[in-house]
């Protein structure tokens, strides 16, 4: 499991411009790095981040090794309907990892 | 009379410059790096403090039992406690940072086996711990064995070491303000540990950072879990007393 903070406004009114916070704990191992034998430490990056608006993408972030640890996004959106918003990141494996919040526009 | 007015001039002009000349490694940080602290959504130490949450809740050891079956709710029992320490420990006749304490009761109480310096859980649960005294003023553990640990971090502090023959009081008490390199050279107050240090680019403690100085002076390190490093944090948390503690504080 991983970590993260997820910061999703629960309301907001027709037509805001909200913000969304996403903060990944992540290694973001370059691959590069070499251990005390020379040898290298396996790249182990999240790959990319996608937010779902009502199951529509509206961001997708390809992310590479030059990202720092823990990478920290903020991205504004439009809020227009009440549903669900939902993140979601892809790490080195391929594993995907979501974390979704409702939002109630009115 | 007019010599009272001077006085009480005087007492004006020299009022606010003595009342305290001590600054947090924070004040000299870049405007971003200084919201990256204070804005918990933007901080990455409190992607530890949400680990740390975790960990407290569970179980560990032979006698099955979690940090929260002894403390209860951490934001409760924990408050404050951090602020207080090193404190000393008559059982183990020894002064103890937060982290030790930690260790102490999972060797005591938990059945457990003490987690290894600088280990991410470790690093957790303190930074769980010091969050409850975020804002509270620092003060010392009053207990009279602990000055002989001040006194001892004092002289550590005040000795020249390593191949660059510098004491930690030539930089953080002759040159502070000042650079070095292009970093600014803070006073040394640890009010914010553990520290998520973007060098890092993770959470480390104290000693890891006293660590960095003393390579940095090029002399050999003490071994983790010195108790040099206890002394002088003992000292340090002294010369630090009611300054706001800022765990999990945000380093560059």
């Amino acid at each position: 499991m991983t970590d993260a903070l997820v910061n999703i406004p629960e309301t907001a009114t027709p037509g805001e411009i909200i913000e969304i916070k996403l903060l990944i704990s992540h290694p973001m191992e370059t691959g590069f790095r070499p251990r005390s034998d020379g040898s290298l430490v396996p790249r182990d990056i999240i790959t990319s981040v996608r937010c779902l608006y009502g199951g529509e993408t509206v961001l997708e972030v390809d992310l590479n090794p030059a990202i720092s640890a823990n990478p920290f996004l903020v991205f504004h959106l439009r809020a227009d309907r009440s549903d669900e918003i939902a993140l979601e990141w892809t790490d080195w494996g391929g594993v995907v990892h979501r974390e979704a919040r409702q939002i109630t526009v009115a | 009379m007019k010599r009272g007015g001077v006085a009480a001039l005087a007492v004006l002009l020299t009022g606010p410059a003595q009342a305290d000349e001590r600054r947090s490694g924070f004040d000299y940080m870049g405007p971003e790096t200084q919201l990256m602290q204070t804005d918990d959504m933007a901080n990455p130490g409190m992607l530890a403090v949400q680990a740390g949450m975790r960990l407290w809740q569970e179980t560990a050891g032979d006698a099955e039992r979690s940090c929260e079956s002894c403390h209860g709710d951490a934001e409760k029992s924990m408050r404050g406690v951090a602020a207080r320490y090193p404190a000393y420990d008559a059982t183990a006749q020894s002064a103890v940072d937060v982290a030790g304490r930690v260790n102490l009761c999972r060797t005591r109480h938990q059945g457990a086996e003490p987690l290894p310096q600088e280990d991410a859980d470790l690093l957790a649960l303190v930074s769980l711990i010091g969050l409850q005294s975020r804002g509270l003023p620092v003060m010392p553990d009053p207990d009279p064995q602990m000055s002989q640990w001040r006194s001892r971090g004092a002289d550590l502090f005040d000795r020249r070491m390593g191949q660059l023959n510098l004491s930690c009081a030539q930089c953080h008490d002759d040159n502070a303000g000042g650079h070095l390199g292009s970093a600014p050279i803070p006073q040394a107050h640890p009010t914010g540990y553990p520290i998520y240090r973007l060098e890092w680019q993770e959470m480390g403690s104290l000693q890891r950072r006293l660590r960095g100085c003393l390579s940095g002076v090029r002399s050999d390190p003490w071994p983790y879990g010195s108790d040099a490093y206890v002394a002088i944090e003992a000292y340090l948390m002294q010369r630090a007393a009611g300054m706001p503690m800022e765990t999990p504080a945000v380093r560059p």
